[in-house]
């Protein structure tokens, strides 16, 4: 049977892992290779990636981390951050990343999806959208949260599944950092809405949070941070609560 | 040696990696001359059937992989193309094994097949130490039929083709490359397998 996914969020800035509350307020939480390999070794299903510098402050390669990574972990990994050609997918992937995630670039110009989708397969194209609860309905925002593109967000999903990304990670702005649960009723709405898998993200604060998102098909996979990084949920004890709770994960 | 066959795969260097952690060195290539002489040889392989057919294509290796006598290991796409078709793209693959590449059709649940689900499997040697029921990572939207070459077999949608094998021929349809320990001993049961 195909488990549920527990997915540790690494934001990188500068070369380390750091965390922030509503996407500012930044602390740095340890080097990201040794924190890899630590999820890794604790049976985390696949860590995400993100340069969080990228977009505003301009891209920094991230191409000698992705390839530390590679070398130390034995699991699926994504890399997102200021990707906005297939070149640099090519660079990402030959480097030992599996997927990579896009975000702003695929809003200013959604056929990047098609591309790395007809390149490397839809697999390998997670499509990453920030969004927050405005005046009554959901909108994507970019740029670190500071920027309402207008752009509805299950529009914007049900157009980047089209164009062939095969996930989508949709992470709740007003949930991210506040440790008070996920964007249940969005979540719901969305997954019931598209063919391909959702990653929940945002909002994660204790195990109930995980047991409540994947439980009734509201996300195929719930993606943290901080949780993990601080060590305040550990991965082990968290499969073991989900799978006694009837969600089936690979222990 | 192992040579790796270089067409420029998406996972050609989570697989290299994955070797190098168990000890060995594997040789990226796309010379005949070492395709054929290798002891191993590795097929990876990510995204479209066409693009893929069309890469062996390009570097005249379409032969040379149906002459490999070597043991022979087919990941993910790697594995599909094996077959005689695929009808990802209407494409027509190497043709090591019988039969076709379908799309997983399913209303109720999700596609791509994303993430790690259990296999079950037959004696083989290439599965020597894994328990029945272990979990692999998979990433695929179509798959291979079950048949008679079928060495190893997962439930989702429908139970299809996890292993494939036919006299030297070996394919898998998840990546042990990134399915952590499990993974790890089945690509050293292939490596280490002598014949």
């Amino acid at each position: 049977m195909l488990t549920k996914r527990i997915i540790p969020c690494l934001d990188i800035k500068d070369g380390r892992t750091v965390k922030g509350t509503n996407f500012v307020a930044l602390r740095d939480a340890g080097d990201p290779v040794e924190l890899a390999a630590r999820y890794a070794e604790e049976g985390a299903d696949e860590l995400v990636f993100l340069d969080i510098s990228a977009t505003h402050e301009g891209r920094t390669t991230l191409i000698d981390l992705v390839r530390k990574v590679g070398e130390v972990i034995n699991i699926p990994f994504s890399v997102g951050g200021g990707i906005n050609s297939k070149d640099i997918v090519y660079d990402i992937l030959q480097n030992g990343a599996d997927k990579v995630s896009v975000n702003s670039s695929a809003i200013a110009r959604p056929a990047l999806i098609e591309e790395i989708a007809y390149a490397y397969g839809v697999q390998c194209v997670i499509c990453a959208i920030d969004a927050k609860f405005v005046e009554g309905s959901w909108k994507v925002h970019t740029h670190g949260g500071r920027k309402n593109v207008g752009l509805d967000l299950f529009e914007w999903a049900r157009q980047a599944e089209s164009l062939g990304a095969g996930e989508i990670l949709f992470t709740s702005m007003d949930h991210d950092g506040t440790k008070e649960g996920y964007a249940i009723e969005a979540l719901k709405q969305m997954n019931d809405m598209l063919s391909i898998p959702v990653i929940a993200s945002g909002g994660a604060g204790k195990r109930e949070d995980f047991l409540e998102v994947l439980d009734n098909d509201i996300a195929q996979a719930a993606l943290a941070a901080s949780v993990f990084h601080y060590q305040e949920i550990k991965i082990p004890e968290l499969k073991t609560y989900l799978k006694e709770n009837g969600i089936s994960v690979r222990i | 040696m192992i040579a790796i066959i270089d067409y420029n795969a998406g996972n050609t260097r989570s697989v290299i990696n994955a070797i190098e952690r168990l000890g060995f060195h594997p040789v990226l290539t796309a010379e005949p001359e070492q395709i054929l002489q290798a002891d191993k040889v590795i097929l990876p392989g990510v995204g479209h059937a066409s693009s893929a057919m069309e890469e062996l294509d390009k570097r005249n290796l379409i032969e040379v992989v149906r002459k490999v006598q070597k043991p022979f290991l087919g990941v993910c796409l790697g594995m599909q193309i094996m077959l005689e078709h695929s009808e990802e793209g209407d494409t027509p693959c190497l043709g090591l094994l019988p039969g076709s590449v379908l799309k997983f059709e399913s209303k109720s649940e999700k596609i791509p097949h994303m993430g790690w689900n259990t296999v079950t499997h037959t004696d083989e040697a290439m599965w020597k130490g894994i328990n029945a029921g272990g979990y692999f990572y998979f990433v695929h939207s179509y798959f291979v039929p079950k048949s008679e070459f079928t060495t190893a077999t997962t439930d989702y949608i429908l139970p299809f083709s996890a292993g494939i094998k036919k006299d030297n021929f070996n394919g898998v349809q998840f990546h042990p490359e990134k399915s952590a320990t499990i993974g790890e001993q089945l690509l050293m049961n292939f490596l280490k397998e002598n014949k």
